[in-house]
């Protein structure tokens, strides 16, 4: 069992006080992150991103970098529910499905339990996604190892037709909301021929788009206008959780070990396939009332309806970062940022990290066992805390949530320029997300345009500019194939359904 | 608060459909445009030029805001609801205008100084909080800021005449 021999050694990594520190930093900040409005996952990590650049230059110190950002992450998804639990705001989009009942309990004086329950099952979720990552990443990474450049590009062309074919936008939307992206991610140097391209005689645009500053823009500024068209009042239930609730409640819960499971196979798959955190916890709540007994009770308050998507959504935003150091490929907007990260701070994801930088694949690895049980218990035993910040008025938390994310804009590269770009970021974010256009496709396309062009060029180089080439073998073949069937699904299911219907 | 008849709105679904989708073609005109400049052909050891995949981004931007538009043409009246009611615009602008001054006042005041206004101008103008929790709150967030990004993380944050004249600067 080699993997079992790594993930020891990166036991002994992640292990150090330093590391156990941050972790616990790391998980309180997210869970701040995940709370407040206007500030989640992904513009969360982004804001802090530029604050490790220094901590990643000293030796082991990426290692360290990596488990803060990450621990940030598992700390909103644990934030999430409990606005959602307690104020029936969901603090991020994949706790929505949890206010459907966990809200409900919340009013019946059951805010308690139905904390204990959705973060217990947000740690099974996580904790079983986290086995599978140990046990698959190597595989896949020594399967990807034999990729040259059409198979990657072939990758990258099935992420972004995974987000047209499974969206539940309109297919045009998502479409154009992530041609935007590489078009902006375009802008600036040509990493290939040193040719500027869409700079139009600007200075500031000569470094191109920062994806942490359209992260910040859109999430941040973006939710913080929408946040505030539904007023600026928060009322919520009282949460308190006693240590009797809590064994209560844990004694209950094997009962539903079946959904458990239902829910983490839903999660860990929407999480590779990039489909994300979101669409996976609708889906295992949906799944969760089908099959379930008291199905048709839900939506009043079950325990059942709790432990269903937030089981999924911890087991997806846990599995988008499988893809994420295999293959360079994050399956969501936070793994993204995440991986941004890894390439600032130097490092090159992929396939090779796993054999030129041990060290920090398993402390990361290992960091995501241990950052799961310390988020646990700082969920677990601060609650009334996090509630309490949401108390606070939105006219006091949210200019200071503004600057915040100013400042987070300015440090990705010491630019006012940038500054203003959030702002431009956010009107489009805000329109965006009222006009239904998918944020999640823009971000990656951002992220991964310059990999994704490069991959295409240097595919066409090999094969002379012969298409056939994303069909040259069986391997990069079925990816493509796979790629261009998902693409066009709307159209496939739109077609199916017509037939169906006149033949009926 | 989007309940009752009646709300006024301030922009349509459709007007708002149809004006990001002539955003979004008006950018795709942009990047075709530079990509025809930059070449969109095969060249010898290059392989294909600069302009080659951003110019086919910029066509699908193109179409597929076309597309959008169409879509958004056909919207049955019933279904073109307020995009965003009078009450909520201006709810919205009360953030947002103060958000772009402050990003122009970065420019020439510093990060700090400018905070501290922005969170001041906030909570007195739409929380209406006492003179002493303005200055406090305001004045506080700035003093963390500072500790936290330039003395913790050692990230130094725009500063302007005000810190200069501190001997911060």
């Amino acid at each position: 069992m080699e993997e079992i021999q790594s993930l020891m050694h990166g036991f002994s990594v992640a292990l150090s006080p330093t590391n156990i520190a941050l972790m616990f930093v790391g998980v309180i900040l997210g869970v701040i992150i995940g709370v407040l409005p206007g500030l989640g996952g992904a513009n969360g990590v982004a804001i802090l991103l530029p604050l490790t650049f220094g901590m990643a230059q000293t030796p082991g110190g990426a290692t360290s970098a990596i488990i803060l950002l990450s621990c940030i992450y598992w700390g909103a998804l644990f934030g999430g529910a409990i606005t959602s639990i307690l104020f029936n705001i969901p603090g991020e989009p994949w706790s929505v499905a949890t206010t459907f009942d966990g809200y409900p309990m919340a009013q019946q004086g059951k805010a308690g339990q139905a904390l204990t329950a959705a973060f217990t099952s947000s740690f099974v979720g996580a904790f079983l996604a986290v086995v599978m990552i140990t046990f698959l990443s190597p595989v896949v990474a020594k399967f990807a190892l034999a990729f040259g450049p059409p198979e990657f590009f072939a990758v990258y062309l099935l992420t972004f037709s995974a987000f047209v074919g499974t969206s539940k936008e309109p297919p045009f939307k998502t479409l154009a909301s992530m041609m935007l992206g590489f078009a902006l991610a375009a802008v600036g140097l040509d990493t290939v021929t040193g040719t500027l391209r869409l700079t139009f005689g600007s200075t500031h645009l000569l470094t191109g788009f920062d994806f942490l500053v359209a992260v910040i823009g859109l999430f941040g500024i973006g939710e913080i206008l929408l946040t505030l068209e539904e007023g600026l009042a928060f009322r919520g239930a009282k949460a308190k959780i006693s240590a009797r609730v809590v064994l209560d409640t844990w004694k209950e819960l094997p009962r539903y070990w079946l959904t458990s499971i239902r829910s983490t196979l839903v999660g860990c798959f929407m999480g590779i396939v990039p489909g994300g955190a979101t669409p996976a916890s609708f889906m295992s709540y949906g799944v969760a009332r089908r099959f379930s007994p008291n199905g048709n009770k839900f939506g009043t308050g079950q325990i059942e309806g709790v432990v269903a998507p937030e089981t999924a959504a911890h087991a997806a935003g846990t599995s988008a970062l499988l893809p994420m150091i295999t293959l360079g490929v994050p399956g969501s907007p936070t793994a993204a940022v995440l991986l941004g990260g890894l390439m600032i701070w130097g490092l090159q994801p992929g396939p090779l990290l796993f054999i030129e930088q041990k060290d920090f694949v398993w402390g990361l690895i290992a960091s995501m066992y241990l950052g799961n049980i310390a988020g646990l218990i700082v969920v677990l035993t601060c609650v009334p805390l996090f509630a309490a910040i949401l108390r606070v008025p939105f006219s006091v938390i949210a200019p200071i949530i503004i600057v915040i994310c100013a400042i987070g804009s300015f440090t990705v590269k010491n630019a006012i320029f940038d500054v203003w770009m959030m702002v431009v970021f956010g009107i489009l974010g805000y329109l965006f997300k009222k006009l239904n256009y998918p944020l999640a496709p823009l971000v990656l396309a951002i992220v991964l345009g310059d990999n994704a062009e490069s991959a295409f060029r240097q595919s066409m180089l090999m094969s002379q500019g012969q298409m056939g080439i994303l069909f040259a073998n069986p391997l990069v073949g079925t990816m493509t194939t796979l790629a261009l069937i998902l693409l066009f699904w709307p159209l496939l299911a739109w077609g199916l359904a017509r037939v169906r219907r006149v033949s009926a | 608060m989007s309940e009752g008849q009646e709300v006024r709105a301030a922009f349509r679904r459709k007007s708002a459909e149809l004006a990001v989708a002539a955003l979004f073609f008006a950018l795709g005109v942009v990047v075709i445009t530079d990509s025809v400049r930059l070449g969109t052909g095969w060249q010898e050891v290059h392989g294909p030029r600069p302009g080659y995949f951003p110019f086919y981004i910029g066509l699908i931007l193109c179409v597929a805001s076309l597309v959008n538009a169409g879509r958004a043409l056909l919207l049955r009246d019933a279904d073109n609801k307020a995009f965003v009611e009078v009450g909520q615009l201006k709810l919205v602008l009360s953030v947002l205008v103060p958000t772009m001054l402050y990003a122009v006042l970065v420019t020439w005041i510093g990060i700090y100084a400018s905070s501290v206004l922005f969170i001041a101008f906030f909570m007195r103008w739409l929380g209406k909080y006492d003179w002493w929790k303005v200055v406090g709150v305001s004045l506080g967030t700035a003093v963390v800021i500072y500790l936290v990004f330039e003395k913790w993380f050692k990230v130094p944050l725009p500063k302007g005449p005000l810190e200069n004249l501190l001997g911060l600067g």
